[in-house]
């Protein structure tokens, strides 16, 4: 049996996750991994449909959110263990990601992205009002100080969630280089003309709209242990619905490996100005930088190396 | 529970004076989306700069700020003009406007918020003027003069589009550039031009609807994310670019949201903006005057 160099390179990055983890000292590094790689699994599912299918989500925090608040009402509710927490996150998400996947079939392009918004309000509307998980006041959510094979809790979470990204990481390659993949593309470029040549297209729009959504509520289900308060304005977070946009749009959004490198690069640099300057200039080189790539380079940072590569070949 | 006529006759008074409001912020949409087909999802954000620069000169020069709002519009204008060239050539020439032209506003939108937030912090600000506080009393009903002002220059404004769109030249290529772009420029007429001008107007209208905003309740940076839910389904219910729609669907939205507020609670008037949205999105695509069905 023969065994890619992706996986080999999947398993490596994990050892060696655990393996800094153990040896780092510096506990700012955790929280602001953490940080970098949420946003990297919010990109990943983001594209699963924005990028493979050309349906803009708009709504990405509202599905995040209602992994989270899923994760809170369950914690309350039973105080079932984490890894639980984030199954039954999943399995909602994607439920709500089937129902999305509904809507293509009567709305297309910008009404498609106007009805994820408007999703995704309604969903903060309900939740500010569910008195249970705290409503416009927030949830606390006490983490144990001690946990097996860790250090820190916080250790866990971000091991867990390189896991979870490594995961997302996986499931994105295979839609994409899979017989789905194609479909999906044949979707994007012509969704009649694709229908007509007999691609399952309601199926395969399925397909990404629930993985996308599972995606996001597994990522979002951690998120109240992460921070210990959460309440729905910091859940639905219009910046993450922006950088799970904005960081595809950078990387690349036709690859499964284009919003990787975007969530990696603009994640990083986000955390270093949000450290250095302020959280308020960090959303402005978001926009300016997002701007900037879909006006002059519709390819993200993949199409502009191919570009060159291009280029350096036919010299 | 017995009905309270006061409670109701305050109620729908209230959501007719927030409806025509809601019409002079979803005018401009209106025009850019509805007729232009361009997804300015940064509209409010033009709306709430709209506000701010009516606040500094309301309180730099103590003007009126209907007036600091008519004195901006051509400024709004020209900056309209100026975003839509961007547009134009660097994805309506290039036909990609529909994914890359969203995520260009959507940046936009967070450009405009955070100067703000820079220049101003995120404190709400609001404007001060004479008749801000007062009301008028019809037997049971009080009017605040802080919400009919902003009505009454919302249909004024919603008006006027309305006479520019259907009885001048320019106002009727613009309707025609949105009907039948191809038979314009056989006609002899530059789209683009046209175009250029609609979407100027398109956001010289958020230059007022700003100055109505602020005189309504104090504004903050981020204040225009509630208002995105509100106009595009004010504009799809209106049926995409028709402004007598426009000024019914808002006036629609304003009951509504009117009612719920004062009979369920305030804290789910935002869900009905975005319930009517998805119903009309799902069962009468064509909104309430549409161009199509």
């Amino acid at each position: 049996m023969k065994i890619s160099p992706f996986w080999i390179i999947t398993v490596l990055i994990l050892i060696g996750g655990y393996l800094f983890a153990e040896w780092a000292e510096n506990q700012f590094l955790f929280f602001a991994g953490y940080v970098v790689l949420q946003s990297l699994i919010m990109a990943v599912a983001w594209n699963i449909l924005g990028g493979f299918t050309g349906y803009v989500n708009f709504g990405s925090a509202g599905f995040f959110a209602v992994g989270a608040y899923t994760a809170i009402a369950l914690h309350q509710f039973l105080e079932a263990p984490l890894i639980v927490l984030i199954i039954i996150a999943g399995v909602v998400c994607g439920l709500i990601g089937l129902g999305t996947g509904y809507l293509t079939l009567r709305l297309r392009g910008v009404y498609f992205a106007i009805a994820t918004l408007a999703m995704a309000i309604v969903f903060e509307s309900l939740i500010t009002n569910w008195e249970y998980v705290g409503g416009s006041t927030g949830a606390y959510v006490i983490t144990p100080t001690e946990v097996a094979f860790f250090d820190s809790y916080i250790e866990m979470l971000f091991v867990l969630m390189l896991f979870l990204a490594l995961v997302s990481v996986a499931v994105s390659r295979y839609l994409s280089i899979s017989r789905i993949g194609q479909g999906l593309a044949a979707i994007r470029d012509d969704e009649t003309a694709a229908e007509c040549m007999g691609v399952p297209t309601l199926r395969l729009k399925l397909i990404s709209t629930t993985v996308m959504g599972a995606m996001m509520g597994v990522c979002g289900a951690p998120f109240p242990f992460f921070v210990t308060y959460i309440n729905p304005l910091s859940a639905f977070d219009l910046l993450i619905a922006v950088n799970s946009i904005a960081m595809p749009m950078i990387g690349g959004t036709a690859v499964w490996f284009g919003p990787v490198i975007g969530a990696l690069l603009l994640g990083t640099i986000q955390q270093i100005i949000t450290v250095t300057v302020s959280s308020e200039l960090n959303i402005l080189i978001v926009g300016v930088v997002l701007v900037l790539f879909v006006a002059l380079a519709p390819r993200g940072i993949v199409g502009l190396v191919q570009d060159v590569m291009k280029k350096r070949r036919g010299k | 529970m017995s009905i309270d006529p006061s409670l109701l006759m305050n109620a729908v008074a209230a959501g007719i004076l927030l409806g025509g409001f809601y019409a002079a912020v979803a005018l401009g949409l209106s025009i850019t989306f509805g007729q232009l087909d361009v997804v300015n999802i940064a509209h409010p954000a033009f709306i709430v700069a709209g506000s701010y620069l009516v606040f500094a000169l309301n309180g730099g020069f103590g003007l009126d700020p209907v007036l600091a709002g008519i004195i901006l519009m051509p400024v709004f204008f020209v900056v309209g003009v100026l975003v839509y060239r961007v547009y134009y050539a660097a994805f309506e020439r290039t036909g990609r406007e529909s994914l890359a032209g969203l995520a260009f506003f959507f940046g936009l939108m967070f450009i405009i918020e955070v100067l703000f937030i820079l220049a101003y912090g995120v404190d709400y600000r609001l404007v001060e003027t004479d008749y801000i506080g007062k009301q008028i009393e019809i037997g049971l009903l009080g009017i605040p003069w802080r919400m009919l002002v902003p009505f009454c220059a919302a249909v004024v404004m919603t008006g006027g589009v309305y006479l520019f769109l259907s009885k001048t030249f320019l106002g009727r290529a613009i309707l025609a550039v949105s009907q039948d772009r191809l038979a314009l420029q056989l006609m002899g007429a530059d789209p683009i031009k046209i175009k250029q001008i609609a979407f100027g107007l398109g956001i010289a209208t958020a230059a007022l609807a700003g100055a109505l905003l602020i005189m309504i309740g104090p504004v903050e940076p981020t204040i225009g994310r509630l208002y995105i839910g509100r106009i595009f389904a004010i504009v799809v219910l209106g049926g995409m670019g028709s402004i007598p729609g426009t000024l019914i669907a808002a006036i629609i939205l304003g009951l509504a949201e009117s009612l719920v507020a004062t009979y369920i609670g305030p804290s789910w008037a935002p869900t009905v903006a975005f319930g009517i949205l998805l119903l009309t999105l799902a069962f009468r695509p064509s909104g309430l005057l549409g161009r199509q069905a």
